[in-house]
């Protein structure tokens, strides 16, 4: 509950961003980040929401574990709390957007 | 029945770079020699984290010396049974509960939310706060969020509370908990003689890690923060036995990509807005003062405890299970013993039956344990 995971952001209006997670467009809301995010960040998200922009320098280091988790079996128990954390966020199309 | 002392299949290391995580794992025993006593134990508060030291087998790197031992890292696990309770009762009172899926079937006194769902009652997982807002809006029944989690969650929990638009039939029950009083209660635990802390990274994000200041000066025991990459892991874990080595305790951060020193303002203001601290029971482990987080009186239109009245009484005529009576999920989240010390792990309590709640949560260390082994032996 606590793994979060970290996405791209790809376009950013008022407190919601639309994130790329391998692939899987979502929308995060960006109420409690404490930074400025833009098109091209990433984010680290939990329970639908960014928490913390992750510094550019630093995105290689930080994917790297869940590159590795989404090679993992389906029942593996990390893997899983990944594809929840991706689940926290919600489906563009719930909010009505056109989804590209 | 799955025969489990422990499935091995994790112990295989399966490193990115395992040349760096042996040359980690030399560093380690090496200073372990160093200081030339044992047991020197490390306590680390993280579900996420025994779940990467269990799924990539840091343990069979790390020298015989060092006691690597799960705190209370699991906020599902340590959501107390009158908590449960409260949820159990709203539930066959007619609300709808919203929940994250860990919750499920965590036993409550005479029941899980699992067990009022197959009565019939509405219990719905969700994976985020807001989800169980949309659900609100879409029904006209009651739909209480059944928040659990420690501050990285309930940071969450607080920006939707602060939402202006939430509809009038939306009301929060909140198990929120606060990890900093937690550890001071396992660091005065005397059997546990934790020589040092890993403090969990997402947490961290959002309390920064001069939290744990404090705590350092009153204890005299290090803290260091710690990223979730086995790498991170053992890096840190090196750290730290620097600092018991050198005989100065002090903070370190070892994961500053997500954690700085004063943490996340932005969530860290909403989340005192919204919460405030109280005392409470950790499920089998202590009175944890300031503990438990729960609304502040401004919220009280949300506060499922003040909306309703929650009669949890009427279910304590039904007594616990037997088996319930020899569970020691209390032990093993105080770091006083592990999964192996249970006579029921892998036997009458596995995931498909758990007794306890550690083997419910996927951070539970019994349930970790369980799919990915558990300290192997050397």
């Amino acid at each position: 509950m606590c793994l979060g995971v970290p996405g791209r952001v790809l376009e950013v209006e008022g407190l919601v961003a639309t994130v790329d997670f391998w692939g899987l467009k979502r929308q995060v809301r960006l109420d409690v980040v404490d930074e400025p995010v833009q098109p091209g960040d990433y984010v680290l998200n939990h329970v639908g929401f960014a928490i913390r922009r992750i510094p550019a320098e630093d995105i290689e280091e930080t994917l790297s574990l869940y590159e590795e988790l989404l090679r993992a079996s389906e029942s593996d128990m990390m893997a899983g709390d990944m594809r929840d954390e991706i689940e926290g966020s919600s489906e563009s199309a719930a909010r009505g957007e056109a989804d590209g | 029945m799955a025969d489990i002392s422990v499935r091995s299949s994790a112990n295989e290391l399966k490193f990115r770079d395992p040349l760096q995580a042996r040359a980690l794992g030399r560093r380690l025993a090496s200073l372990c020699e160093e200081i030339g006593r044992e047991p020197i134990s490390l306590m680390h508060v993280c579900g996420t984290h025994e779940q990467a030291i269990a799924k990539y087998g840091l343990r069979t790197i790390l020298p015989k010396s060092l006691d690597l031992i799960m705190g209370p890292g699991c906020p599902v696990c340590v959501t107390d049974m009158p908590e449960v309770d409260e949820a159990v009762v709203l539930a066959e009172d007619g609300a709808l509960i919203a929940t994250y899926g860990d919750m499920l079937r965590v036993p409550g006194t005479a029941k899980s939310l699992a067990d009022a769902q197959t009565e019939g009652a509405r219990v719905e997982v969700v994976y985020s706060a807001a989800q169980a807002v949309d659900l609100a809006r879409s029904t006209q029944q009651e739909v209480v969020l059944f928040a659990s989690g420690f501050e990285t969650t309930a940071v969450a929990t607080a920006a939707i509370a602060l939402q202006d638009d939430l509809p009038p039939n939306f009301s929060i029950l909140s198990a929120h908990k606060y990890v900093p009083p937690a550890m001071e209660i396992v660091a005065q635990i005397p059997a546990t003689q934790v020589e040092g802390f890993l403090a969990a990274g997402h947490a961290a994000t959002i309390t920064g890690w001069g939290i744990f200041e404090p705590f350092v000066e009153r204890y005299k025991i290090p803290v260091v923060v710690a990223g979730f990459e086995p790498l991170d892991v053992l890096a840190a874990l090196v750290r730290l036995v620097e600092l018991i080595r050198d005989g100065t305790p002090a903070v370190d951060n070892m994961y500053p990509r997500c954690v700085t020193r004063e943490g996340n303002r932005v969530a860290l203001q909403q989340m005192w807005k919204v919460f405030r601290t109280t005392g409470g029971r950790w499920r089998g482990i202590a009175e944890i003062p300031d503990g438990n987080l729960r609304l502040r009186p401004e919220f009280a239109h949300l506060d499922a405890r003040v909306k309703f009245e929650i009669d949890v009484q009427r279910l304590w005529q039904f007594a616990p299970s037997a088996l319930a009576e020899k569970c020691i999920c209390g032990a093993i989240m105080s770091g006083l013993a592990s999964p192996n010390d249970c006579e029921l792990f892998g036997k009458e309590c596995d995931p498909e039956n758990p007794v306890g709640a550690c083997m419910v949560s996927s951070e539970g260390t019994c349930k970790i344990w369980y799919q990915y082994g558990g300290r192997p032996d050397l």
